[in-house]
């Protein structure tokens, strides 16, 4: 896969490619990247299906899709996908113990442009309330396609959904299932999710820290980061979506420990009404490298700000 | 097995009323007739990919589906008695993974007819054309937008394979206006026909013939009140 592709384009291309290989596999869509599938869809006009703007008949479509026993790739907008559709995500999909693959675009603050109708920041805080869900949160165009193999290929044990964003990583890093060592330190460990990586990276590198690279956050590994954190007990969580998001496993998994701190960055629940780029976006969140470097080292410093109210 | 006649008997095990009223017993004959008269189904072929697929789309008041499902065999008589207890696998709503033969879980009403599109497509691109998808539903739960979404979709693209039964006591707040249900259905394409929900020949014979597109049949009964 070329780098110079971005996420969507490189998925429709590797959902196309399943298609043709497996005859199991069927994609489920509602208008939006309907033109990125056209020729799978002319190859294979029983499992492409493009089902109009009814993104409620699109989740449930794949539900039944899964109980006559194929395997449904799901995808559109992030907040059509997972917000709009949610009753049906939970129950023709959760509830049925009925598989498929979730695949949005769109992430966070990408349609910064758009403004708050087009943005679903929530998408994994909400998703987690569904028992079963995979998440993987892909930081380069080029680990999308080993992702979307890798979700597929578990379907017969548990739905995925992946996060595709125009946020992106400078380079991909190989997949790994849990958090992923990139450089070591001892004041901290970071967690940098998917395309928070260059930005965290940026702002760490003349702190003494550790960062770990996670594309998979559910399930997530408690056990990885109980093996990072340092005798300071500082953890700092930088995700790309709600802040806090995965806060609660953190807590679980240091619990066991006699003291941590946790930092939780991510993006914040105002509502912004601003519209402009996605890095000007980043800094509102103050997920930009500065924001981050500003907000690492006053939680180093003991002043410990929070950027749950930003 | 047992007989229609005997039906009322299991139903009072899990109510403990002797008599039921019409609003428990609307999709009673419906059922009858589809276990016993029209679907290819039965506790011998659970997982057969060849079955025809029963979706309850409408989950409350399941006491006449189950008794159904017990007088055919796909469940023990004994299950009954526990009806809705801790424990019991039969819930005031059906749910698939506790209940051998029922199809999906449901309760929360708009879920059953777009979930039969998607199993309906799913036969046919696994090359299953035989086997048909039912999806009963109830003329008020018809109110829920979802439907909308997959009556149009299925009548555009004509899935042969899917027929679905509204039982309709006329519970719909707002009803459905001059030529009911089946108007708004053969606007976008489906096959539809109405007949008395009570009468087992007609609703046999409506049931049993697939079509070249998707088919409603609308089975009307007592209202309510």
């Amino acid at each position: 896969m070329s780098s110079m592709s971005d996420m969507r384009t490189v998925f429709a291309s590797a959902a196309s490619s399943l298609v043709d290989e497996d005859p199991l596999v069927a994609v489920v869509l509602a208008e939006i990247s309907a033109d990125l599938f056209a020729k799978a869809a002319a190859r294979h006009p029983d499992r492409v299906l493009n089902v109009g703007i009814r993104e409620q008949l699109m989740v449930s479509v794949a539900g039944g899709l899964a109980l006559a026993g194929l395997r449904p790739i799901v995808h559109t907008y992030a907040p059509f996908l997972v917000e709009r559709a949610f009753e049906q995500v939970k129950l023709d999909l959760g509830h049925q113990e009925a598989r498929a693959v979730l695949v949005s675009i769109g992430a966070s603050y990408d349609a910064a442009r758009a403004g708050r109708t087009h943005q679903a920041p929530e998408d994994v805080a909400l998703l987690d309330t569904v028992p079963g869900f995979a998440v993987q949160v892909p930081g380069h165009p080029d680990e999308v396609p080993g992702l979307l193999r890798g979700a597929v290929g578990v379907l017969s044990s548990g739905s995925t959904y992946l996060r595709l964003s125009t946020e992106s990583n400078r380079s991909a890093l190989p997949l790994w299932p849990g958090l992923q060592v990139v450089r070591a330190g001892r004041q901290a460990v970071v967690v940098a999710v998917g395309p928070m990586l260059s930005p965290v990276l940026d702002a760490v590198s003349d702190l003494d820290v550790t960062v770990a690279y996670a594309t998979t956050v559910r399930p997530f590994d408690g056990e990885g980061l109980a093996a990072l954190v340092p005798a300071s007990g500082a953890v700092v969580l930088a995700e790309p979506y709600l802040a806090g998001t995965s806060a609660y496993l953190a807590s679980a998994a240091l619990t066991g420990r006699s003291a941590f701190r946790l930092l939780s960055l991510g993006v914040g629940r105002a509502e912004l009404r601003r519209y402009g780029t996605p890095s000007y976006h980043a800094a509102l969140h103050g997920l930009d490298a500065a924001g981050i470097r500003r907000s690492v080292t006053d939680f180093l410093a003991r002043r410990t700000e929070s950027y749950l109210g930003v | 097995m047992r007989s229609y006649a005997e039906l009322a008997g299991l139903m009072t095990v899990m109510t403990g009323d002797e008599k039921h009223g019409p609003s428990a017993t609307s999709t009673l004959d419906v059922l009858w007739v589809l276990y016993d008269r029209v679907l290819r189904v039965g506790p011998d072929r659970l997982d057969d990919p060849g079955r025809d697929r029963f979706l309850l789309s409408k989950g409350h008041g399941p006491v006449a589906y189950y008794a159904v499902l017990a007088a055919k065999g796909f469940i023990p008589e004994s299950w009954l008695t526990g009806f809705g207890s801790a424990g019991s696998p039969l819930g005031y709503h059906p749910d698939r993974n506790l209940i051998p033969g029922v199809e999906i879980a449901s309760g929360s009403l708009g879920h059953g007819l777009p979930v039969g599109v998607g199993l309906a497509h799913g036969l046919l691109a696994r090359g299953l054309v035989t086997p048909r998808v039912f999806v009963l539903v109830g003329d008020a739960e018809l109110d829920e937008g979802s439907n909308n979404e997959a009556i149009v979709y299925a009548g555009a693209v004509g899935l042969p394979n899917l027929m679905v039964v509204a039982v309709d006591n006329q519970s719909s707040s707002y009803g459905w206006g001059p030529g009911g249900i089946e108007a708004h259905f053969a606007v976008s394409g489906w096959s539809a026909t109405r007949v008395s929900g009570r009468d087992h020949g007609g609703l046999a014979s409506a049931l049993g013939a697939p079509g070249d597109r998707p088919r409603l049949v609308v089975a009307a009964v007592e209202g309510k009140s």
